[in-house]
């Protein structure tokens, strides 16, 4: 009982990394249906201006409290992730809007290839130590052993995933948003400004990669610059499980990866972690193809 | 729907297989090794990627080892240059890379690599073309039995896990062991295997195996189960960048038993990563640093000097690769792959600084030291030294008792 709660709670934590990464994908196939590949390695960024960020103000800002520090090196990386998730649609999207999907496609790939090893040229290749922004602590609950690390992580997801349902659905700027994501043209025709709605939609996804690369860090602190490629991919299934271009779906989808992978992890299985949650995922995707809230769409002729 | 699943294969197999470009740095791209130029050796190694501190390490020391041959003349009047090739840290790159150092290079011999997965890669490719190689640092016994052309420095695997075995059952007293391999490398399963194998036949209970891949960041799922069963010590056979991950996530389950690995543990980066949660972890390594035999503090000096760090096992190793090739090409008067191959098949008596070198039948050196090396206080200290007759003899402090 206790290893199972234990594992539980252990696959929620890393879920909620996961939802948020899967967040950004779903919210940018959303719009423009382009599956965004660099934004694995925005993640990556957001981890390693955490890591600049961090060591700094430990050193020259070590008189205010953790709470603060720990806050302005957040605020920081989504900054400079939001600015890169903006100048990524800027320059490589933008001018291919119009070609086939595919030629978008395989662009991301590209950017994705050149923030990896573009990492590994400025940053090192080496791994790196993420600073510990807050002292870790132990926790027990009756056997069930978490620290304050993991609680700081499902609360901080929890509150950003709370901000973009109330983005979404609770604002102008995301009624606008989903009129794109309804009808791209139809939508330009209503007098809905697209190109900013799109610019927007890659600041507030990278923002929350950026969150994610904090969280990342923070609870497993060593990072390096290709550490965005597996959790990004990872994100990315959360997000095809939860029915891609649908919210809660894609915070659904990474919990539910989050824990399957404990589960397996747990087992005699650990093994084949990574093909389980795998199999498990074509197993879903065999019976609602559209991943679980994904809504059916019929080719329209 | 059909094509959502054609899409998705596509594009996850290119993020899986894709080749990215290569970052790999190439210190020329001189081609031949014409009779009294210059000697052409090939070293390929982890530069970047999971293991980039084996390659980083491993390159300084071939280096300041060629460094010195040159400045003292070279082997046979002729300057011995060195062509690095990167291989991401990649078993598919090693192989690329070593096949264009010979085929589009002509290197004389090849040094090279740390990981057993990617000294297995590379090894056939050698073997075919009949050109030397000598492996500085992989401990998998499998890698020497690739063929005749393949030599190693370092001692081997089943050696490696014996002396832990034995240390830990006779030394510590453990009896209850379990054990997390990265099942993702050829050096981990087997160390794994082999440490099993021994402390079973000790008498002790290996209790539990759980595994987890390369680079995964998360462990806390096998560790929970590991936690579960209790053992006394969990052998960890696995590389320096995820060690330091497990052990903090041990801690923060509230585990307290220390973590014991082998010589994939060694790295700069590691008490980096790791800090205080690997306090009383403890590991099988080549050398030691502190150890005061005159050709080690040399050899440190030296490093020292040139990189300022403190040279770690694999720089060792590679520093007595490198001359050991270097000695082999002299005594064989010739850079002819077959005369070159029994030159370095006959090194004996080879003062090095992880030891003298004496390669048997097999390729292999025979009768090289272990050193059981402990964190303690944030530093790396020695806390025992076994003699090749496999014997553990535990050692007051940094002294060391090494006869070489």
């Amino acid at each position: 009982m206790q290893t199972l709660l234990q594992n539980l709670l252990n696959g929620i934590a890393a879920g909620s990394i996961y939802a948020l990464i899967a967040l950004g994908y779903t919210m940018v196939y959303g719009i423009l249906k382009l599956i965004n590949f660099a934004h694995g390695d925005v993640f990556m960024i957001g981890s390693f201006v955490g890591f600049y960020a961090g060591h700094y103000l430990a050193k020259n800002n070590a008189d205010a409290p953790p709470f603060v520090n720990a806050s302005i090196t957040m605020l920081l990386a989504m900054l400079i992730c939001g600015l890169l998730g903006y100048l990524n649609e800027r320059i490589a999207y933008r001018p291919l809007r119009n070609a086939p999907r595919i030629a978008s496609l395989i662009t991301a790939i590209g950017v994705s290839f050149l923030l990896e090893y573009g990492g590994q040229f400025v940053f090192g290749p080496d791994p790196k130590f993420f600073p510990p922004l807050v002292e870790k602590h132990l926790i027990n609950f009756g056997g069930v052993v978490t620290t304050n690390y993991q609680l700081i992580v499902l609360g901080v997801a929890i509150a950003f995933m709370g901000l973009l349902q109330y983005i979404v659905y609770g604002t102008k700027f995301g009624r606008a948003m989903r009129a794109v994501s309804f009808n791209f043209e139809t939508a330009s025709l209503m007098g809905i400004p697209t190109d900013r709605v799109i610019s927007t939609t890659f600041i507030i996804g990278s923002g929350l990669a950026a969150v994610a690369g904090i969280l990342f860090g923070l609870s497993y602190p060593k990072i390096d610059p290709l550490m965005g490629i597996m959790p990004g991919l990872k994100a990315f299934v959360a997000a095809v499980l939860g029915g891609i271009g649908n919210v809660p779906g894609a915070v659904v989808g990474g919990i539910l990866i989050g824990v399957i992978e404990a589960f397996v992890g747990g087992s005699q299985f650990s093994n084949y972690r990574d093909a389980i949650a795998f199999v498990i995922l074509i197993v879903i995707l065999l019976f609602r193809p559209s991943g679980l809230f994904g809504k059916y769409e019929p080719e329209k002729v | 729907m059909k094509k959502w699943t054609f899409l998705t294969v596509t594009v996850l197999s290119l993020v899986l297989f894709g080749c990215p470009p290569k970052t790999g740095e190439t210190t020329g791209t001189t081609t031949g090794a014409a009779e009294g130029g210059e000697i052409v050796v090939g070293e390929y190694g982890s530069l970047t990627g999971g293991q980039a501190t084996f390659g980083q390490s491993t390159h300084n020391a071939i280096m300041l080892a060629v460094g010195e041959i040159n400045a003292a003349g070279g082997v046979n009047g002729r300057t011995i240059k060195v062509l690095t090739e990167d291989d991401q840290s990649r078993a598919d790159e090693a192989a690329n890379a070593v096949t264009k150092l010979i085929s589009q290079n002509n290197v004389v011999a090849v040094l090279g690599e740390v990981a057993s997965s990617s000294s297995l890669a590379a090894a056939p490719i050698c073997q075919s073309n009949k050109i030397p190689m000598i492996t500085p640092s992989s401990t998998n016994p499998s890698v020497t039995e690739k063929g005749d052309y393949i030599f190693r420095m370092c001692f081997l695997d089943t050696y490696q896990g014996q002396s832990m075995a034995r240390y830990i059952y006779n030394d510590l007293g453990v009896r209850k062991v379990a054990i997390l391999i990265d099942n993702k490398s050829d050096y981990s399963t087997g160390l794994a295997k082999f440490f099993g194998d021994a402390f079973k036949a000790a008498g002790g209970q290996i209790i539990g195996e759980q595994s987890y891949a390369q680079g995964d960041s998360d462990f806390r799922s096998q560790l929970t189960a590991i936690k579960a069963m209790n053992p006394e010590v969990i052998y960890v056979p696995g590389y320096y960048n995820d060690i330091g991950q497990i052990a903090i996530q041990a801690r923060d389950l509230g585990m307290q038993q220390p973590l014991a690995g082998g010589d994939g543990w060694e790295s700069p980066k590691l008490i980096e990563i790791g800090g205080k949660a690997l306090e009383g972890c403890f590991y099988s390594n080549h050398y030691f640093p502190g150890d005061p035999a005159p050709a080690v503090r040399d050899f440190v000096e030296k490093y020292r000097e040139k990189y300022s760090a403190t040279p770690d096992a694999l720089a060792a190793l590679a520093y007595d690769a490198a001359r050991v090739l270097a000695d082999a090409i002299k005594r064989a008067g010739t850079t002819d792959g077959a005369k070159l191959r029994d030159a370095i098949g006959a090194t004996q008596g080879f003062s090095g600084v992880t030891g003298t070198i004496n390669l048997g039948p097999d390729r292999n050196p025979q009768g090289k030291k272990l050193v059981i090396v402990e964190v303690k206080g944030g530093e790396l200290t020695l806390k025992a030294s076994v003699d090749p007759s496999g014997q553990a003899a535990p050692t007051p402090g940094t002294t060391g008792t090494t006869t070489q």
